[in-house]
């Protein structure tokens, strides 16, 4: 049940844009794309909605193919943000909701909701091109969402917006899932992702190089990052074995290691030499994992 | 189907709710109850200016002939005073425009009249031509006079001779009536011209605006493009209809008041049957240029590129409005047989032979099928290529996109 990709492959002539992608998405489950550009994760929402047709495999949400007669079910926002700029927040969404299946007096309702919600009432009648970059991400935000669809697609939800109307369309997305929505989502943004998702997958040129839930990637991964602060100098540890990587910081340094192991050899090294003000072990970012596993898939 | 409703009364609503829908309505009302009081409008300006032209007679016998002969032939804004003044004088009573012209009148060494006419311009004026007329037809008069001939005479030699002309084809139209047609069909030719030019241009930018602003892909995710697409083009002409339908009534209203176009058109006895064509090859029109302007609007990144892309489209409209213009004059002419079945020209140039001639039946059934034909064709390359087209984003807007547009539909 929930969303269900089957070795999934979209192919633009000779250049293939998702390779046997097959994924499974189960209800009410907050899911993250992560990928760099071009890395197919657009396409793959398109073929989700429909809008392109999979040039092999199958996408079925609770065992439906996807078609124009769910689109009530199914809720999207678009990389590219877009609404019509003439007409006004209310014009626009009755149209917007009324191709979705609902009834004006709902959506005027609804409308009215989401925009006390976001703290914006007054731009009920105002034009969509008389509002800010990120006030017009809000009303396509609403737009998304206004149906209460089943399964909630944000392609970069976050992009663009200030950190106080990040933190809004945030909490909206956490209570949506609560709510039941199973959401689908993209980001550049490592953090968004590791904060919002149970599970996640990374592409990569068309290909899920990393796909399951973010515990188990993180454990699996295996290395882990230390970070030291002391009085005297670490560069020596840069070339400790174990170290796989090493930066300077402005307190002192941080390494990744190979495994769990090498932190406390490390740290039995340097303790005799001065004073330590600082010295953690830390899970690896997702950031790590990502640089790594996609900056390795390029060699 | 739902959502093609939708679609539909969305695309009518806003676009009639809209300042230019308002505007070009109120505009072309005016221009159509302007021209068709026309000669109201005329005589209103003319009333005023009635021009005073003096006349020097050094016959002392021309003046009242030719005051008798000018108005004779109506002509209502010269009036004429003899005048006893010198030249001089004359000449500063016109440059200080009490007067509008003085006129020396004299015999030539033949005894026949000739003239003078001084005026601040001789330009731009008929009061001159006029003036010349009349006096050669009082010069005609007394030229007769001299030789000797009587006036029945003169009538007899001026008669004009008996000339029929009679169309053995059966049901032919004949001379008038053809005349009338040439008439209606310039008028209607033109309104399908402005018709399609206008209301395709305005899909167009629809499909453009809609996915220049990226709006586009919430709308394809929630409705199919072929409803989208038809419902915008019904929409569309819906709106156009509303439009007619408001020029018509106040056109027809004002029409019935006056004299001068009722008379050119012959309105009171146009046939139904014209009509009923003109609507048909109106509607035909419209869907087989709408078709292709809203598939090419979705394949523009920018409304800047809209016109470039448009361009060979709009080529084939004004193509077919001159080849009509044209055909108004000979409209037996092989040329414009072949291209009444043409469908891009099908609508104005089969139209234009059913209004002037008696075209077979058969003829008109091929011509209207191959239309049909084109536009279903269209329709299905079209709500395929739109489906693919508003997903496509780039540079350049080319033809070239099409075959990239259709490539994005397939698996």
């Amino acid at each position: 049940m929930g969303l269900r990709l089957r070795h999934v492959t979209k192919r633009f002539g000779d250049f293939v844009a998702v390779d046997d992608v097959t994924i499974d998405i189960p209800e009410q489950e907050m899911f993250g794309f992560l990928g760099a550009n071009g890395a197919g994760k657009t396409t793959t929402f398109r073929m989700i909605l429909g809008l392109l047709d999979p040039t092999e495999g199958e996408i079925t949400w609770n065992n439906q193919p996807i078609t124009y007669e769910s689109s009530h079910l199914i809720g999207y926002l678009p990389e590219e943000r877009g609404l019509y700029p003439k007409l006004k927040v209310k014009e626009q969404l009755i149209y917007l909701g009324r191709l979705r299946g609902m009834d004006k007096e709902t959506i005027v309702k609804e409308m009215r909701r989401w925009l006390e919600r976001f703290k914006v009432p007054e731009y009920e009648n105002k034009k969509v091109e008389e509002l800010s970059k990120g006030n017009q991400q809000k009303i396509q935000f609403i737009a998304a969402v206004i149906h209460r669809p089943k399964l909630l697609i944000l392609d970069e939800p976050f992009s663009g917006l200030d950190p106080v109307n990040v933190e809004l369309l945030k909490k909206a997305v956490i209570d949506l899932k609560n709510e039941g929505t199973t959401i689908v989502f993209s980001s550049h943004r490592m953090e968004h992702v590791e904060e919002l998702c149970e599970h996640l997958c990374i592409m990569h040129r068309g290909k899920p190089i990393v796909h399951g839930s973010l515990k188990e990637i993180k454990r699996s991964f295996g290395k882990k990052n230390i970070i030291i602060h002391a009085d005297f100098s670490l560069e020596e540890l840069r070339t400790f074995p174990g170290v796989v990587k090493a930066e300077t910081t402005a307190e002192g340094i941080r390494l990744q290691i190979e495994n769990e192991e090498v932190s406390q050899q490390i740290l039995a090294h340097i303790s005799q030499k001065g004073f330590i003000r600082k010295f953690s072990l830390e899970e690896p970012s997702l950031n790590d994992i990502f640089i790594e596993k996609v900056g390795a898939a390029y060699e | 189907m739902n959502k093609f409703w939708i679609v539909l009364s969305h695309t009518y609503v806003s676009k009639l709710k809209s300042k230019s829908f308002l505007i070009s309505t109120i505009m072309t009302t005016l221009l159509v109850f302007g021209i068709a009081n026309i000669d109201r409008i005329i005589e209103h300006f003319n009333k005023d200016s009635e021009k005073t032209i003096a006349i020097i007679d050094r016959t002392n016998a021309l003046y009242e002939p030719l005051k008798e002969q000018l108005k004779a032939n109506g002509a209502k804004e010269i009036k004429v005073v003899k005048s006893n003044k010198s030249e001089e004088q004359a000449k500063k009573k016109v440059q200080n425009e009490e007067w509008y012209a003085y006129v020396v009148l004299d015999y030539d060494e033949k005894q026949l009249p000739k003239a003078t006419y001084y005026a601040m311009t001789i330009a731009g004026s008929d009061v001159p031509t006029q003036l010349e007329q009349a006096l050669q037809q009082l010069k005609m008069t007394l030229a007769t006079a001299k030789i000797g001939l009587k006036p029945e005479q003169m009538k007899e030699l001026y008669a004009p001779i008996v000339f029929n002309k009679i169309a053995l084809e059966k049901n032919a139209k004949t001379e008038e009536q053809i005349n009338q047609a040439r008439a209606i069909m310039y008028v209607l030719l033109i309104a399908m011209y402005i018709f399609v030019i206008m209301y395709g241009s305005m899909i167009m930018m629809e499909v453009a605006t809609e996915k220049s602003s990226r709006v586009m892909e919430i709308l394809i995710s929630s409705a199919p493009p072929v409803q989208q697409m038809f419902g915008k083009i019904l929409g569309v002409a819906l709106l156009s209809l509303t439009q007619f339908v408001i020029i018509f009534t106040i056109g027809y209203t004002s029409l019935q008041n006056s004299d001068l176009l009722a008379e050119l058109l012959g309105t009171e006895n146009m046939p139904i049957g014209t009509i009923l064509y003109a609507i048909l090859f109106f509607l035909l029109g419209y869907f087989l240029y709408a078709t292709l302007f809203a598939l090419l609007g979705s394949l523009v990144s920018r409304v800047e590129d809209v016109q470039q892309i448009a361009t060979p489209v709009s080529m084939l409209v004004v193509g077919a409005f001159f080849i009509a213009m044209f055909g108004l004059n000979s409209p037996d002419a092989p040329f414009i047989t072949v291209t009444s079945f043409i469908p891009f020209f099908a609508p104005m140039i089969m139209f234009l032979r059913i209004g002037m001639l008696n075209v077979p039946a058969w003829e008109i059934a091929v011509s209207l099928l191959l239309l049909v034909g084109t536009i279903v064709f269209f329709a299905i390359v079209g709500a395929k290529v739109y489906r693919g087209g508003v997903l496509l984003y780039g540079q350049s807007s080319s033809w070239k996109d099409l075959k990239r547009a259709w490539q994005l539909t397939k698996k």
